[in-house]
């Protein structure tokens, strides 16, 4: 729901129902770094109450649009944290993977060996009997 | 009195910087931040008696007086963001990993949503048909409640209030365990919840004897059925762990009982919680402001207690500290105290020498203790019902939606 003035649409509130800080914080942050914005806040109005206030001053354009390039460019930029934070994960879990087989490996070959000594060892047992 | 001249260390950064500075070629307006500005725009210093420059820059104009943009554009977000998977546990419910180049707004919000607004599965309704262990029904059912169930949220329906149960919204257990006269005391461990995919088992009492038998669910078929993911013989929801104790039975105790889960998010009741904790904290910097050396390196050293720095051998009997885990540190403070590594006793020597002399020790810091703002180290402690990777990528989905809704309102 937006409250402003027929005349100037450069300054808005907005309230948000059913959000909190964790969307208002994310979007002040994404609106301060607009630089057509002169003014952004928000608050909430009562803890008992579940909505927030957003203030939007713009340098001319109407606040509207301003608010909601903000939450377009958030979500992008979820977008591409999720697609880099997928990414990280599936390489981190191949190498750990490789890891594995890797030190399956190594310790296969330290029994192989140590079976080839006792094997010597015992062999050597019988000679010398 | 010959005062020890202290050696700073010079960066490499300086150095080059100091070779080729010439005062000629500064330009008539200042460009770029200048370095303390840099430092506040980037770091939290933690001070001895408290941290400062804590807050971000958010304002995008705010350096605009030395023609620097503060503003993020996706194009240099995309650039310098960064994700370093640090550490995934042995059964894959514990993930530690690094995001580097986000704001702190943003990444809150992402911790936010993975305590509060990720779905699971929970129990919401006990139905105690029999309990005679110490444990009161009611203490009973809130610890039924925090069982960590093993069921992927995304199959199944909200039940809302004028839903009847059925089997798109509910999973129901039942418990029946008992501690025969004559035996030792008995503990009741998840173990024992046996799943019911055809729905509840209780008749519901009523007046009239002619009608069907009504159960506390109406499931119109198997679960087994009606979910392919759950199709398989051995492929069954059960809790997350299977040795969680429930109760404790003394001898001929008993309960007997059958528990509805539903779905739910952690704002309603902390039982739907996904997570035991989500939490991150900025990468801890530690820097040497000058060369610490021998009995001074060994006190720096004993002052630490997460062991952040080592002894570095220079030869000839020369010691040197070394800033060699500085993640370790928890900037518990102990390095910029005045009196760093020595024992509480010296506080009355000290007493004594400013006494005598008049005046108190000169105080030489060593070393500088900081906080990167946009390096955050994220840890995701699951509680077993889905692994913390898919939980990450879950919340991030969950902010997205949010904007989506907003965009939608103000179209």
């Amino acid at each position: 729901m937006e409250h402003g003035s027929f005349t100037n649409d450069s300054h808005a509130s907005f309230t948000l129902a059913e959000e909190d800080h964790t969307l208002a914080n994310a979007v002040r942050f994404m609106l301060n770094q607009d630089p057509r914005v002169t003014l952004a806040g928000y608050s909430i109005p009562h803890p008992s109450l579940e909505c927030v206030n957003v203030r939007v001053q713009t340098t001319g354009d109407p606040a509207r649009e301003v608010l909601k390039d903000a939450c377009q460019e958030l979500m992008l930029m979820n977008r591409h944290v999720r697609s880099v934070f997928d990414k990280a994960v599936a390489e981190f879990k191949v190498k750990q993977a490789r890891l594995a087989t890797e030190e399956e490996k190594k310790t296969k070959a330290e029994e192989a060996e140590l079976k080839k000594q006792r094997d010597l060892l015992a062999s050597m047992d019988i000679e010398s009997d | 009195m010959t005062t020890k001249k202290e050696k700073r260390i010079v960066t490499e950064e300086e150095k080059t910087f100091a070779k080729n500075f010439n005062i000629m070629d500064l330009p008539d307006i200042p460009t770029g931040l200048p370095p303390h500005l840099q430092l506040q725009r980037t770091r939290v210093l933690c001070e001895e008696d408290a941290p400062i420059h804590t807050t971000s820059i958010a304002y995008s104009g705010a350096y605009n007086g030395v023609g620097v943009d503060n503003s993020v554009k996706l194009e240099n977000f995309s650039d310098n963001f960064k994700v370093d998977v640090i550490e995934l546990s042995k059964d894959g419910m514990e993930l530690t990993f690094d995001m580097i180049g986000i704001d702190a707004a943003i990444a809150n919000a992402f911790r936010r949503i993975l305590l509060a607004e990720l779905p699971t599965m929970a129990f919401e309704k006990v139905f105690i048909a029999n309990n005679t262990s110490i444990v009161q029904d009611e203490v009973l059912a809130q610890r039924m409640g925090l069982v960590p169930i093993a069921a992927d949220p995304k199959l199944f329906d909200y039940l809302s209030e004028n839903d009847q149960p059925n089997e798109k919204n509910t999973i129901v257990f039942k418990l029946h365990a008992k501690c025969a006269k004559g035996e030792g005391r008995k503990k009741v461990l998840t173990k024992e919840l046996i799943w019911l995919p055809n729905g509840s088992e209780l008749v519901k009492e009523s007046g009239d004897s002619n009608s069907k038998p009504k159960t506390y669910t109406s499931f119109s078929r198997s679960q087994k059925d009606s979910f392919p993911e759950f199709a398989a013989k051995d492929s069954n929801i059960s809790p997350s762990y299977p040795d969680i104790l429930i109760a404790k039975l003394g001898p001929g105790h008993e309960i007997e009982l059958e528990a509805h889960a539903v779905k739910g998010i952690g704002k309603t009741h902390a039982k739907w919680s996904p997570v035991a904790t989500a939490w991150y904290r900025m990468l801890p910097e530690v820097i040497l402001l000058r060369e610490v050396e021998d009995e001074d390196a060994e006190r720096l050293v004993k002052a630490c207690p997460q062991k952040v720095f080592d002894i570095e051998d220079m030869g000839n009997g020369r010691k040197r500290a070394r800033v060699a885990r500085p993640r370790e540190c928890t900037l518990c403070r102990q390095c910029v105290r005045k009196n760093y590594g020595e024992d509480r006793n010296k506080d009355e020597e000290e007493k004594e020498w400013i006494e005598n002399v008049g005046r108190e020790k000169e105080w030489v810091e060593n070393v500088a203790l900081r906080r990167v703002k946009n390096h955050f180290i994220f840890k995701i402690e699951s509680t077993g019902s889905m692994p913390p990777d898919v939980l990450f990528t879950e919340a991030v989905k969950i902010l997205e939606t949010k904007c989506e809704r907003v965009i939608a309102t103000l179209s």
